[in-house]
C-alpha cells in the first residue's frame, strides 16, 4: 500500500466516496426517483475507479489502456438503460397507485384518482 | 497548478453529489445531477479518456438530464393540487435513526474498502494497451478505443446493443392494452417559444456534428455511441418542441431501424465463419469498410433506441 497520492489515484478515491453517497441515496432516500439518481452516483463513481485503471495502464504510446475505456463506455449505455426502465416502471406505479416514495402510506388509488 | 485543479474538481463532483442526496426538492438533485454529470466529464478528459468524456457528458448529464427531469414533471403533476401529499421529502421517516446509522456505516464501509482498493493497486500497472497497440494495424483503426469495441470486444459491444433493445421491449411493454402499438407523446400542451426556435434552428448543426463524429471516431476521440446520442438528442428536442410527433411504437420503419443495426452487426459476425476465422472476425482486408458499415447502422439504431426510451411507452391508441 505505499502508492502515493498521484492526481490519477485522487480520482479513484472521489470515486469511491461518489460510490457510498450514492449507495446511502439508494438504502435511506424516501423518494424512489432519487434512488434512481443515487443509483447513477455509484455508476459514476464505479466508472471513475475503472478510468483511474485505464489511466494507471497507458502503454505504448496511448494515454490509458484502450480496454477498460471500452468497457465504461458499454457500461455508460447499459446504466441508462437501466436507468430508463427504472423510470418507466416508476411512472407506471405512479399511474396505478398514485406511489412515489417509501413514506409508511401511500395516497391509495382511489384517493388520487377520484372513486371509481 | 494542475493538481489544484484536479483536488478542486473531485471536491466539485462529491459536493455536488451531497448536495444530490440532501437536497429537499426532487427537481433540485435532478438539476445538481446534470451538472455532475457535466463535471464527470471534465473529469474524464483529465483522466485522457476523450472517447469517456464524450459519452459521459451525453449520455449521463444530458440524455440521463432530459429523462429524469420529464419522469419528475409527471410524477408532481396528478398530486399539485392535493397540498397534504406534495410535502417534499424531508427526513428518513421510513428508517429511523438507527436505520439511517447502519446504512451511513454501511456506505462508508464500502467506500473505506474502495479507497484502499484504489491505494493498493499494483505499480507498475497492469495493461493491455500494447497488445492492443500491436494488433491495431490489422484493423485498419487509428482509434485504440473503437478497436476495443468494434474488433477485440465485439462481442460486449453487439450483447450491449442486445440489452438496449430488450430494455426497450420492457419499458413498451408499460403501456395499457388500449394504447398498445400506438405513439408516445412527448410535446407539452404549448411548447414554449424558445425551444421551438432552438428545435428549428439546432437539428442541422447536430446532424453535422453527429456525422463528424461518427466518421473520426475510426481515428480520433468519437465513434457509434456518442454520435447515436447526439441524433438521439436532435430527434428528442423536434418531438418536445410539438415540430414531429412520435412515430406508432408499431410502426414498420421505426421497428426496422430499431433493430437494422444489431441484426447487421450480427450477420457480419455470423458471416465471419466463412469469410474469416470465426464469429465476429473480420477478414483483414475489407475490416475497415466493414466495421465503418456496421457502425453507421448502429449508430442510427443507437439513436433510435436512445430516444425512444427517453420517449417512453405509447400513451395515444394506435393510429388505424
Amino acid at each position: 500500500m505505499t502508492a502515493a497520492l498521484t492526481p490519477t489515484t485522487l480520482f479513484g478515491l472521489g470515486g469511491a466516496a461518489l460510490v457510498g453517497i450514492g449507495l446511502f441515496m439508494v438504502i435511506t432516500h424516501p423518494s424512489l426517483l432519487r434512488r434512481v439518481v443515487g443509483f447513477n452516483l455509484i455508476g459514476a463513481g464505479i466508472f471513475l475507479v475503472f478510468g483511474v485503471i485505464a489511466r494507471r495502464g497507458a502503454a505504448a504510446g496511448f494515454a490509458g489502456d484502450p480496454v477498460p475505456q471500452a468497457l465504461v463506455i458499454t457500461g455508460i449505455v447499459v446504466a441508462f438503460s437501466a436507468t430508463a426502465l427504472a423510470v418507466a416502471l416508476l411512472r407506471r406505479l405512479f399511474d396505478l397507485t398514485g406511489r412515489r416514495d417509501f413514506d409508511s402510506e401511500a395516497p391509495s388509488a382511489s384517493q388520487s384518482r377520484g372513486e371509481p | 497548478m494542475t493538481l489544484l485543479f484536479d483536488l478542486a474538481l473531485v471536491a466539485w463532483l462529491i459536493a455536488l453529489a451531497g448536495h444530490i442526496a440532501m437536497t429537499r426538492e426532487d427537481r433540485n438533485a435532478i438539476v445538481a445531477f446534470i451538472a455532475f454529470g457535466l463535471l464527470l466529464g471534465l473529469a474524464w478528459v483529465r483522466l485522457s479518456a476523450l472517447d469517456v468524456a464524450l459519452t459521459e457528458v451525453a449520455i449521463g448529464g444530458g440524455v440521463t438530464g432530459v429523462l429524469l427531469l420529464s419522469a419528475e414533471a409527471h410524477l408532481r403533476k396528478p398530486l399539485a393540487q392535493d397540498s397534504a401529499q406534495d410535502r417534499p421529502h424531508d427526513g428518513r421517516r421510513r428508517l429511523g435513526n438507527v436505520g439511517t446509522i447502519a446504512a451511513a456505516l454501511a456506505s462508508a464501509a464500502v467506500t473505506a474498502g474502495l479507497a484502499l482498493a484504489v491505494l493498493a493497486l499494483p505499480t507498475p500497472a497492469p495493461t493491455l494497451a500494447p497488445v492492443a497497440a500491436a494488433a491495431l494495424d490489422t484493423t485498419g483503426l487509428g482509434n485504440p478505443v473503437t478497436a476495443v469495441l468494434l474488433a477485440y470486444r465485439a462481442l460486449d459491444t453487439l450483447l450491449e446493443k442486445v440489452v438496449l433493445l430488450l430494455a426497450l421491449v420492457g419499458v413498451w411493454s408499460l403501456a395499457p392494452d388500449r394504447t398498445w402499438g400506438g405513439a408516445p407523446s412527448l410535446a407539452p400542451a404549448v411548447a414554449p417559444e424558445p425551444l421551438v426556435y432552438l428545435a428549428r434552428v439546432l437539428p442541422p448543426i447536430g446532424v453535422v456534428i453527429a456525422v463528424y463524429m461518427f466518421w473520426v471516431g475510426a481515428d480520433a476521440p468519437g465513434g457509434t455511441f456518442q454520435a447515436g446520442t447526439v441524433l438521439a438528442a436532435m430527434w428528442l428536442i423536434v418531438m418536445l418542441a410539438g415540430l414531429r410527433q412520435p412515430p406508432d411504437t408499431a410502426h414498420r420503419v421505426l421497428r426496422l431501424l430499431l433493430v437494422g443495426g444489431p441484426a447487421l452487426f450480427l450477420a457480419v459476425g455470423f458471416l465471419g465463419f466463412f469469410i474469416a476465422d470465426g464469429f465476429l472476425s473480420y477478414p483483414e482486408p475489407i475490416a475497415k469498410p466493414l466495421i465503418l458499415g456496421i457502425e453507421a447502422a448502429l449508430t442510427l439504431s443507437i439513436a433510435a433506441t436512445l430516444a425512444m426510451l427517453v420517449a417512453g411507452p405509447a400513451q395515444k391508441a394506435p393510429e388505424p
